[in-house]
């Protein structure tokens, strides 16, 4: 019941984001057609919004969007004119995701153990260099680390490739620069985390029990120690399933990240509308999993 | 040890991501495809594959190999020569020209080309449901003007006709120069009239495509490549030089020229592709190939704004500007300094040069205008384009208006389409801009500036000018049209000086020479796909 009230509570939700990224992507000056060049007869300029229905009111224009999308259509990108949003979604969806989901991958399995050790050693010097790690991985970002990797293990060293999409060889040095701030982050709540927990009651209890500290701290602290880190993880996967700029960029990887920046740069109303609503739904979408997770983490945890 | 065995009991659950990650790895993108012969970096994506569509160049050099027009360009001189038609006939009056296309033209799907169907394709380019901006190519064509603005309903009172199965009669407005070169152009190609019928708006994405060029579309993904592999059934096909070429959009100048460097790219043909931090050090390699260029950087004046409505001002401004030191420092790419609007190499034409870097004469013309050493001369701003190249030349001529003038200038640098819409609403008082030639004439420089060309952007209007424009339009002795152009140059970049030339643009291609072939630089920065070929095997 609670998730389909929250399912249900989403939608009025979206109509607010796509109604805000319509109005407000066409308020900003110069349209999706000014060039550099003007056509030949201002009359070209207004076949053109003629053919995209730009000359009509906004609020006609928005209806109409709406009626499209309830139809599944997000409409014709105006940049791009022989593909649909739905096709640059479908086309750049998957690549941004499987970087995405890379990197997540890669964050938590870096992040998860260097802050549960940095916790479990507190003070010491595994805890010292973890935190110092940590935090430089979340304050150099990834326009600056990206650089650095191609400049090592590709124009060095030649390990692997510079740029490109092709092969798994491809996908490394993205997914460390893609990943590592996140990784940071993971770190750091882990062992936050870590540190609280293990001073609460119930690990005192479970110490008093005569458990073993391997079996107090995996089985008993883990568990919620982990919690800051699922709350940090939805919003996080949202974040890297639908791409990043500047790595895409950097790499020349064909994502849904590039079109997120670009889109509203051109002015390309209907990409900027479409992939507005998909990180929406993916954020509304991944936060209620990590809602549902909670409940399966800590047996505190109910909701009615 | 101890934490070493802790170590590998708490990494148990962190494998699994490792393992998940694996997986998606593998899974993601594992494509099995034959090397391509030739790999071209070629810029920005491209926006559209439908010639009729296209305003870009990055678009135009991909599309140039799918399809072809009536004539074709040379890919040593990126002059038009006969493509599709085989030869064509001019009237004595230059206004009526007369195609014979050639016998063996085919789609690459196998059906026939007839003349029937160029008449399909310039109606289409003209209807103004097809939204081309480019249809103003097709404006030289007898009420092919009329016909795109609706104020003639019916297509068949445009001026082409297909007399029979092989010849296409056209009727001009006026004679036309340069209609033979527009012939080349891609607004002006042909394009599948079933595909297009079937499909609508996205029929470049059927496959199997039908193409009339030396290549066929095999793939196209966003942002990833274009893969074009050769037609057999093209009418030159024997002498197409690659089977396949791969065409990948880097629009980063550091990405592209990594993956030159790393030899998995054989071309890059965009100057704005070279790191612009390197560029004194790469232009000297073997492999960096400049050529001048067919565009040229200019200064705009807003005439409906004072002090600009004064030609003594403009003329001064611009005689403040120390060209030379721009291309030396900032661009470095070695521009030529200029003070004509027209590049030098254009066909059949020799430009003006217009004024002359003099800081004396300039002082005396500012102080006869009202300003004697700058005194009075309200603050003002120069409009620019907000990148680094233009925002420098833009620091560069402040200095030289304050020391030469003493006048004080500030930029205004604004996000692309902020810039392009200040300009064309006058919404300036100096600003810098900059023109690429569409074709090889004169007249493509030239005759913007008329009163209602919509690329003026200056307010300037000259009825002295327009005339001398109009004349030249009517004129069928080239030497006699030179000299109309060459008045109205003078007018443009000496005596009235709305604009104010800087550099001409050079072009910058690099591919290793002992590697491929066939790629020429000329002053279109144009290079036809069928010609270019590697010469060594495939790595």
């Amino acid at each position: 019941m609670y998730y389909l009230r929250r399912i249900l509570f989403a939608i009025p939700l979206l109509l607010v984001i796509s109604g805000l990224a319509f109005i407000l992507v066409r308020l900003a000056p110069g349209g999706p057609f000014d060039r550099e060049r003007v056509p030949a007869s201002p009359e070209i300029q207004k076949h053109l919004l003629a053919k995209y229905h730009l000359d009509e009111p906004m609020w006609r224009q928005y209806l109409r969007y709406l009626n499209d999308l309830v139809h599944g259509d997000f409409g014709v990108s105006l940049k791009y004119r022989d593909h649909s949003v739905n096709d640059i979604i479908a086309q750049g969806l998957p690549v941004s995701m499987t970087l995405g989901g890379l990197a997540f991958c890669f964050a938590l399995a870096l992040g998860l153990p260097v802050g549960f050790f940095a916790a479990a050693n507190r003070g010491r010097w595994p805890d010292r260099a973890g935190s110092f790690l940590a935090l430089l991985a979340v304050c150099v970002p990834g326009f600056v680390i990206a650089p650095i990797l191609i400049m090592i293990f590709a124009v060095r060293w030649h390990w692997l490739p510079v740029a490109l999409w092709e092969s798994p060889w491809h996908m490394i040095l993205p997914t460390i620069a893609l990943g590592l701030y996140f990784a940071g982050q993971v770190a750091r709540l882990m062992r936050e985390g870590m540190l609280s927990a293990m001073q609460s009651e119930f690990v005192t209890a479970a110490r008093s029990k005569g458990l073993g500290e391997n079996e107090v701290l995996f089985k008993h602290a883990f568990r919620i120690a982990v919690l800051p880190v699922v709350s940090y993880a939805g919003p996080m996967l949202a974040d890297l399933l639908t791409g990043s700029f500047i790595i895409e960029n950097i790499f020349q990887i064909p994502g849904i990240g590039v079109f997120l920046v670009n889109s509203s740069l051109n002015r390309d109303y209907t990409v900027v509308v479409g992939l507005s609503l998909l990180y929406a739904v993916l954020l509304i979408g991944l936060n209620l999993v990590v809602d549902f997770a909670y409940t399966l983490l800590d047996p505190r945890v109910k909701y009615e | 040890m101890f934490l070493l065995q802790r170590a590998w009991r708490f990494y148990l659950p962190a494998r699994f991501f490792f393992i998940v990650g694996l997986g998606l790895g593998l899974s993601g993108c594992l494509r099995h495809e034959p090397p391509a012969d030739v790999t071209i970096i070629n810029g920005a994506e491209p926006e559209s594959m439908d010639p009729q569509i296209i305003t870009g160049q990055a678009d135009m050099r991909i599309v140039q190999g799918l399809f072809e027009g009536l004539m074709r360009l040379d890919p040593k001189t990126a002059r038009a020569v006969p493509g599709m038609a085989e030869r064509y006939e001019v009237s004595p009056d230059g206004k009526v020209y007369t195609f014979h296309l050639r016998t063996n033209l085919m789609w690459s799907t196998g059906e026939p080309i007839q003349a029937a169907d160029y008449v399909y394709a310039w109606h289409r380019a003209l209807a103004p449901e097809t939204a081309s901006e480019y249809a103003g190519q097709l404006y030289y064509i007898k009420n092919g003007e009329a016909y795109n603005n609706g104020k003639l309903a019916d297509a068949n009172q445009v001026g082409v006709q297909a007399l029979d199965a092989l010849t296409l009669r056209v009727e001009l407005e006026h004679p036309t120069a340069f209609f033979i070169e527009l012939c080349a152009f891609p607004t002006l190609y042909l394009v599948p009239r079933q595909t297009i019928e079937k499909y609508g708006d996205g029929w470049t994405r059927a496959r199997p495509l039908p193409s009339c060029g030396a290549f066929e579309l095999v793939d196209w993904r966003l942002n990833d490549k274009s893969r074009l592999r050769k037609n057999p059934r093209y009418w030159d096909a024997a002498n197409t030089r690659s089977e396949i070429i791969d065409l990948l959009p880097i629009a980063g100048a550091t990405t592209a020229l990594n993956v030159y460097e790393q030899e998995r790219a054989d071309i890059v043909w965009d100057k704005n592709l070279v790191p612009s931090e390197l560029l004194d050090v790469l232009i000297h390699r073997p492999d960096f190939h400049t050529f001048s260029y067919l565009g040229t950087m200019f200064v705009r004046f807003n005439i409906t704004r004072k002090p600009f409505d004064d030609p003594r001002v403009r003329r001064a401004l611009g005689m403040a500007i120390d060209r030379e030191r721009i291309v030396k420092k900032i661009t470095r790419g070695g521009e030529p300094a200029t003070t004509s609007l027209v590049p030098p190499g254009v066909a059949n034409y020799d430009p003006v040069p217009g004024l002359d870097y003099n800081p004396e004469a300039a002082r005396k013309l500012l102080a006869e205008a009202g300003y004697p050493g700058g005194k009075g001369f309200p603050r003002f701003t120069d409009l620019v384009y907000g990148v680094k190249l233009y925002e420098d030349i833009g620091v560069e001529m402040q200095q030289m208006w304050q020391e030469n003038l003493g006048i004080t200038m500030e930029l205004r640098p604004l996000e692309w389409k902020v810039y392009l819409g200040a300009q064309a609403h006058l919404d300036y008082e100096v600003c810098q801009a900059s023109w690429i030639g569409d074709y090889n004439d004169a007249q493509t420089f030239l005759g913007m500036f008329t009163s209602e060309d919509g690329n003026n952007h200056t307010g300037w209007k000259n009825p002295e000018y327009d005339a001398l424009i109009a004349k030249a339009g009517d004129q069928t002795d080239l030497k006699v049209r030179e000299h109309i152009f060459q008045q109205a140059e003078t007018l443009l970049v000496r005596d009235q000086a709305p604009i104010v030339p800087v550099y001409v643009y050079m072009g910058l291609n690099y591919f290793r020479t002992n590697r491929v072939e066939g790629i020429y630089q000329n002053l279109l920065d144009d290079h036809p796909l069928q010609a270019i070929h590697r010469i060594a095997a495939p790595h």
